[in-house]
């Protein structure tokens, strides 16, 4: 009996705008981000922050990014390892050469950095689609990791050829490095993860996302209408990048701590993102939330299943993953094409009208 | 003939058998993109799937050995006996006839008409379904894979070669793996049988008619599912054959699904519906690649092999669109 909008009058063009027009669901926003900021650092630990909490919230601004170029504006990407790599080096590189550089400055620079590298990639987008676009965007993934393991200057010649993150403040307490702790890197992600999602969710329902959906849909009848094709789909390669760029260098600067390109941005990561994006629902900002929290979350419980449970290796633990993965995409693309997404707004659709069944 | 020349050209030489090898994947891709639109990125990890169950079948090995070990405590490993190649090879057939069948009731059927997109998304599933599935049944462990092919140094060739040379010392002859001479043998009849499959039988033609236009061929009264089967199981077996030759080269594993990534810029150069473009593409890709390693080693260093194919298609989609042999494409609001 909650969950309904009668009596909830709108007076103006901004409020019935506005992205919780329910009453109930703007009060769960504020409820959730109070939480996160007020209780989960009091309740965080080592193992949670590690294993669940810290890149969940990382993967989720990779998996808003990769939706934006593949949800929002239908352009198949699998170079999304790449670009979290040029986010990673672009980071280690500018916080190495300008230590003064506030670190946070040096994510969001990381950002911009990768937005370029992503629109020269993007460039042939202009000309081919669908997967002819896959396949290019698979040369960047395949290039710009052997650049970053060939090329010493990317990793300052280290010996390893990995790069590690140095230890960089933020008002004197560290957020990066090994003395970092699980609740200032926690912050740290979940400032970025809200500033970020903020950001993507206005971006797609101004005029920038109405022209990449409109792209998405159908460019050529998109371009009849007025859209132009270059600066919509550059514009979707430039912002998805920044993204997924700011999440590379989040993964390595406060997660990772080092990190070597082909290990740790090889194509898996790519693919990792794309089913984030797949499962969660394409062209939806709470599905980037849920893709990402399912596939972070389901590894994390089939190992306490199998592994700590029944005894099984930890290898076989993962074929098994491998597996699930897999045979959920293809249900999910046959039961519910749009994702866990899709599901959430059914479910609400059955809210409003609960208990009556009209 | 100066060095230089003489060992480009045994580059290019061993390039060609390379290629081939992506050829041979790119032949599935083709088949069942022209046949049903989908564009199987599975065909890679198919290859890899047919391979392990023809080790796992001539080793006697039991499926699922490791799963059952690790629940119950067992030590299963084989059945204790070693299964001729001549059944296995068969046995790993129906196996992959079935799973053309299974993927046809399980997955397609769900699918008809969705965006091409969306399937091959869904393919992308397949394939980390059936390398979990692989692997969880026949371990992941590398195998010796061993059909009787001869394989090292082809002796005859070297000697046949050698006045190549033109007198110069230091030119014994072309080194080539007699394992890729064979390649080339095997995919000349698999190109070949299947030619003679779509052109002279009926099925073969009832295939053609669908890969020309799904509608009209449904309305004379072909059967589409029957179709789609035919092709993935077609496609299953010349993943076996590719899977045979990758893992009698280089071992059963893994990294096997990932060099059959190489097959898509094979078919961006060639054409996603031409199966001859699918073996030009594959040698054009596997000499190119060998000839820039060699040439650009010294100045950008090695390894170049891992991207060069993706670089050569991204700058042939900039011109040519529908590759080498493609059909124009052409597109309407």
């Amino acid at each position: 009996m909650l969950y309904r909008e009668a009596g909830d009058y709108k007076s103006s063009y901004s409020s019935d705008n506005q992205t919780f027009p329910i009453r109930f669901d703007r009060a769960a926003y504020y409820v959730l981000l109070a939480f996160s900021f007020l209780v989960v650092p009091f309740l965080l630990n080592d193992y949670w922050a590690n294993s669940i909490v810290i890149p969940l919230l990382i993967y989720v601004i990779a998996a808003l990014g990769l939706n934006i170029l593949i949800g929002y504006c239908g352009q198949l990407s699998l170079g999304t390892g790449a670009f979290m790599a040029v986010g990673a080096y672009a980071t280690f590189k500018l916080t190495t050469a300008m230590p003064w550089m506030p670190i946070y400055l040096v994510f969001i620079l990381s950002g911009f950095v990768t937005a370029a590298v992503g629109v020269l990639f993007g460039l042939p987008s202009l000309k081919i689609k669908g997967f002819y676009l896959a396949v290019a965007t698979l040369a960047a993934q395949f290039f710009l990791i052997w650049l970053f393991t060939r090329v010493g200057w990317f990793f300052n010649d280290s010996a390893t050829g990995m790069i590690s993150m140095p230890e960089r403040t933020v008002f004197g307490i560290p957020v990066t490095g090994a003395a970092a702790s699980a609740v200032a890197v926690y912050f740290s992600c979940l400032i970025f993860v809200v500033g970020m999602a903020w950001l993507a969710r206005n971006l797609t329902r101004g005029n920038v996302g109405r022209t990449w959906m409109a792209i998405r849909d159908m460019d050529i009848a998109a371009e009849i209408i007025g859209v132009n094709p270059l600066i919509a789909k550059l514009t979707a390669f430039a912002v998805s990048s920044f993204f997924v760029g700011v999440a590379g260098a989040l993964l390595f600067g406060v997660y990772l701590g080092a990190a070597e390109a082909g290990e740790a941005f090889g194509i898996n990561k790519s693919f990792l993102v794309l089913f984030m994006v797949i499962i969660g629902g394409l062209g939806s900002i709470l599905g980037s939330f849920l893709g990402a929290a399912f596939l972070i979350v389901l590894p994390v419980i089939l190992k306490l299943l199998l592994v700590d449970t029944i005894g099984w290796p930890a290898d076989l633990a993962r074929h098994l993953e491998v597996m699930i993965i897999g045979a959920l995409i293809i249900l999910v693309l046959i039961a519910e094409p749009h994702g866990m997404a899709a599901i959430w707004r059914t479910i609400k659709e059955k809210l409003r009208l609960w208990p009556f069944p009209h | 003939m100066s060095e230089t020349v003489l060992f480009a050209f045994e580059a290019a030489l061993n390039g060609l058998s390379v290629g081939i090898m992506y050829s041979l994947v790119a032949l599935g891709f083709v088949l069942i993109f022209k046949a049903s639109g989908i564009f199987n990125f599975a065909q890679g990890v198919m290859a890899l799937f047919a391979a392990l169950t023809l080790v796992g079948f001539q080793e006697g090995a039991v499926p699922f050995a490791h799963v059952i070990n690790a629940t119950f405590g067992t030590s299963v490993h084989d059945f204790g006996f070693n299964m001729p190649t001549l059944i296995a090879i068969p046995a790993a057939v129906a196996v992959m006839v079935l799973l053309a069948w299974l993927v046809e009731r399980i997955v397609l059927k769900h699918l008809v008409n969705q965006e091409p997109i969306i399937l091959f998304m869904a393919t992308i599933g397949l394939a980390y379904f059936l390398e979990g599935l692989g692997d969880l049944m026949w371990g992941a462990e590398v195998k010796r894979l061993d059909v009787g092919i001869p394989q090292g140094g082809n002796v005859w060739f070297e000697e046949n070669t050698q006045w190549l040379g033109f007198g110069n010392e230091n030119f014994w002859g072309f080194y080539i793996d007699t394992l890729n001479l064979y390649a080339i043998v095997i995919a000349a009849i698999l190109v070949a049988a299947l030619v003679i499959f779509s052109q002279y039988t009926k099925q073969g033609r009832a295939l053609r008619a669908v890969a020309d236009d799904h509608q009209a061929a449904l309305s004379v009264g072909i059967s589409l599912r029957f179709i789609w089967v035919l092709t993935w199981s077609i496609a299953g077996i010349v993943a076996l054959v590719a899977g045979i030759m990758w893992g009698s080269k280089s071992g059963v594993q893994f990294s096997l699904s990932l060099i059959a990534l190489k097959a898509l810029p094979v078919l961006i150069l060639g054409g996603f519906t031409s199966i001859p473009g699918a073996i030009v593409g594959g040698l054009l890709i596997g000499v190119g690649e060998k000839l820039f390693d060699y040439f650009m080693q010294p100045i950008i260093g090695g390894a170049t092999e891992n991207w060069f194919a993706y670089m050569l298609a991204l700058a042939f989609l900039l011109f040519r669109p529908q590759g080498l042999f493609g059909e124009k494409i052409i597109e309407r609001v």
